[in-house]
């Protein structure tokens, strides 16, 4: 699918222009440097991995795409074309949709309130029209999980897999082009989490890019094109899946060293670690 | 489930087995009225209040010999509720999107006093209008609804944006409205006011009464039925091109009804209270009636504020539930941070309840002040507790997110109806204030057990 390169830092799969570039950013919490010069980029149609431990940078890095926290200093290009993302309203109007770890949901209102919060459909006269945000809602969740039938609710009364549907429904209605999903699968079950994966393979076939934050490291050779390995607040390396093996990443991971600086004594001991 | 020998307590010092087989049976038993009241859709929270309203209202009446239950009694405990239940309806905002508001008795007493001062003064003198014209009155209430929102909104503005908790912005506002009147007062009282602004407060000048009388009464009664009705069609037409399930024909009746029922009741006993012997004397002489034998009967209808308090929760309503301000705070209450991360302007959206609740607090203080007749120092003073227990009696939760305006209309008469049993039953004022806090606690308790039941 993808053109293998022999380099730990591949040329991108195309020559086209990234549809996201994250240049350089900066975000610092106090005096500490949560990302410290990050520069990742992300193509229409590829899935990118975000791994590394707690505390990496990955959930700080991506809350400077989504709006959520804009970065300290660095540049953000969406198109080839810098934009400035000063609000979670900017980047959704880009076409950068996020689905957060916590869901992001407002518990006390139901399902067709949250994924329309803050995009509600109004009448002519701005009344809030509640059917037709349910109508569109039953749409796109049943697309997601068939059985899915509490629309009328509250979302806290929900279990974790149909609250998930609910956040990622949120997100993928408004014809996002870029996605920025947050350990998507970190409180689902099995049957569900193959359901976001064939979500994911889906959403990824009809061009949409999406970056795959996640701890779970077969998630993410699983489901990446691409695998961004951040280190501290640093980005580590980036490389093709088909170029690393799991032991490699989990060395990028645990020692923050590219696959090439590893010795063969530290690839024994990740190999017996079990990655 | 458990093995358990049949009354003994479990280990854990749960009710014995024959216990919970007697609360299973009623509990199986009364399956099918809550699963009837499920297709009826209607808060069953709500269902409860109305029903301890009535328990209330049945038990005072029993007590009191039918006076409580008097068209008389049940008028002026309409006017009563009314200036606290139109706060309310702008604290359940408040307290929903996780706020409070301790501030508004004294803001209702600031703005009452401005709003005296500004037909008694500043229409008639500084711009030279002249007193008693047409138009004083709602020019009085505009400036003072403006006054509100600004002062209102000040607050609002120094918890939103400067990030000081609420509790303490208006706990300072509880201090400084209060004082700012005994500064430009000098402890006078501003008296009397103009005739039409008098109206507000339901009260009788000479043969004037602040009610809407017999037949405009019926009139609005029977408009707001039809707007019940249409609103349960509309509803129900909009479900039904969308594909959705509907409920049954015979809830939609069933809730018509009853909305109308309870509509029209209202206006009846509106009517059947009729003007006291010596203004409807009074008016017959005027009118040129010959009063038949037993003095004449004219029904006064519904009083102003009252008709201010539907209007008032009418439109609280609708932007509570039908607008995206409203879908906001009830967001924000919810999970602000989801709130913010949706789009959503959360300080601008907390500072507008604060404004909103200041604009509801010069309603208010236009409806006492017309009532008393004359501007005094202390106007308002322990409001806010009464307009926060309202609130929080009706449902509204201090977590946030969780309230309802109708909840706390019914607070408030439940409050009202409490205390003015009992000066029926002539309890004196300390007791009254041990009830009313007992129930309040009380309520709530109640209400957290049932809730944490229900997860």
């Amino acid at each position: 699918m993808l053109t293998p390169a022999p380099s730990t830092t591949p040329d991108p799969p195309t020559q086209r222009i990234p549809l996201v570039e994250l240049r350089n950013i900066q975000v610092s919490f106090g005096g500490v440097r949560a990302v410290d010069g990050v520069t990742i980029d992300l193509y229409p149609g590829e899935v990118v991995g975000l791994v590394g431990g707690n505390g990496a940078g990955k959930t700080t890095l991506m809350r400077t795409l989504s709006g959520a926290r804009p970065p300290d200093s660095g540049q953000i290009r969406v198109d080839g074309q810098p934009s400035t993302i000063a609000d979670p309203r900017a980047a959704k109007a880009l076409g950068i949709e996020t689905i957060y770890q916590t869901l992001a949901l407002a518990d006390n209102l139901d399902a067709p309130a949250n994924v329309f919060l803050g995009r509600e459909l109004t009448s002519a006269a701005g009344a809030l029209d509640d059917a037709a945000m349910e109508s569109a809602t039953r749409k796109v969740i049943t697309r997601l999980n068939p059985n899915f039938k509490s629309f009328k609710m509250p979302v806290l009364r929900l279990s974790g897999g149909q609250r998930q549907a609910v956040a990622i429904a949120r997100a993928i209605h408004f014809n996002a082009r870029a996605l920025i999903m947050d350990e998507p699968t970190a409180a689902l079950g099995p049957a569900e989490t193959a359901q976001v994966h064939n979500l994911i393979r889906q959403l990824q076939r009809e061009g949409i890019g999406i970056f795959l934050v996640s701890h779970d490291i077969h998630d993410v050779f699983d489901l990446s094109d691409r695998i961004s390995v951040m280190y501290h607040g640093r980005l580590v390396g980036t490389v093709n899946k088909q170029d690393v093996t799991t032991e490699e990443v989990l060395g990028m991971i645990i020692l923050g060293k590219p696959p090439t600086k590893l010795t063969p004594q530290e690839l024994a001991e990740l190999r017996g670690s079990g990655g | 489930m458990e093995a358990s020998v049949p009354g003994q307590p479990t280990a854990e010092g749960r009710p014995a087995r024959s216990i919970r087989v007697v609360a299973r049976a009623v509990g199986s038993a009364l399956a099918p009225v809550r699963a009837r009241l499920s297709y009826l859709e209607i808060d069953t929270r709500l269902l409860g209040m109305v029903l301890a309203l009535a328990i209330i209202w049945i038990g005072f009446g029993l007590v009191s010999g039918g006076t409580f239950l008097s068209p008389r009694n049940l008028w002026n405990l309409s006017v009563q509720s009314a200036s606290i239940a139109i706060m309310a309806t702008g604290m359940v905002l408040v307290i929903v999107s996780r706020g409070i508001d301790l501030s508004v008795g004294s803001l209702l007493g600031f703005l009452g006093y401005s709003m005296a001062v500004v037909q008694s003064v500043w229409i008639p003198q500084s711009l030279g209008l002249g007193s008693e014209r047409p138009f004083t009155w709602i020019l009085t209430l505009a400036i003072g609804i403006v006054i509100g929102a600004a002062a209102g909104g000040l607050q609002g503005f120094v918890v939103a944006y400067g990030g000081v908790p609420s509790f303490i912005v208006t706990l300072g506002g509880l201090l400084v409205w209060r004082g700012l009147i005994f500064r430009y007062a000098q402890g006078q009282t501003i008296a009397p006011l103009d005739t039409n602004f008098q109206m507000l407060g339901g009260g009788t000048v000479g043969t004037r009464v602040g009610a809407l009388g017999e037949w405009a009464s019926w009139i609005l009664g029977v408009a707001i039925c039809l707007a019940i009705v249409y609103s349960l069609i509309a509803a129900r037409r909009r479900r039904l091109r969308y594909g959705f399930p509907v409920r049954p024909m015979w809830a939609e009746l069933v809730l018509g009804a009853a909305g109308c029922a309870a509509v029209l009741g209202v206006v009846w006993v509106a009517n059947s209270y009729p003007l006291p012997p010596s203004v409807a004397e009074q008016y017959a002489q005027e009118h040129e009636i010959t009063s038949p034998p037993g003095g004449l009967i004219i029904p006064t209808g519904l009083a102003f504020p009252v008709v201010i308090m539907l209007l008032v929760t009418l439109v609280m309503t609708f932007l509570a539930s039908r607008r995206r301000f409203g879908r906001y705070v009830y967001a924000i209450g919810g999970n602000p941070e989801a709130a913010a991360l949706a789009g959503i302007n959360v300080r601008r959206t907390v500072m507008l309840t604060f404004a909103l609740m200041g604009s509801l607090a010069a309603i208010s203080a236009a409806v006492q002040t017309a009532r008393l007749n004359a501007a005094v120092t202390n106007l308002g003073v322990q409001n806010e507790l009464d307009v926060i227990s309202a609130a929080v009696i009706g449902g509204t939760s201090f977590a946030g997110g969780i309230g309802t305006i109708p909840g706390a209309i019914l607070g408030a008469v439940v409050m009202q109806s409490l205390r003015s049993g009992m000066v029926l039953l002539l309890v004196d004022s300390p007791t009254q204030d041990i009830v009313v806090g007992l129930v309040l606690v009380a309520a709530v308790g109640l209400d957290t057990v049932v809730r944490r039941r229900a997860r």
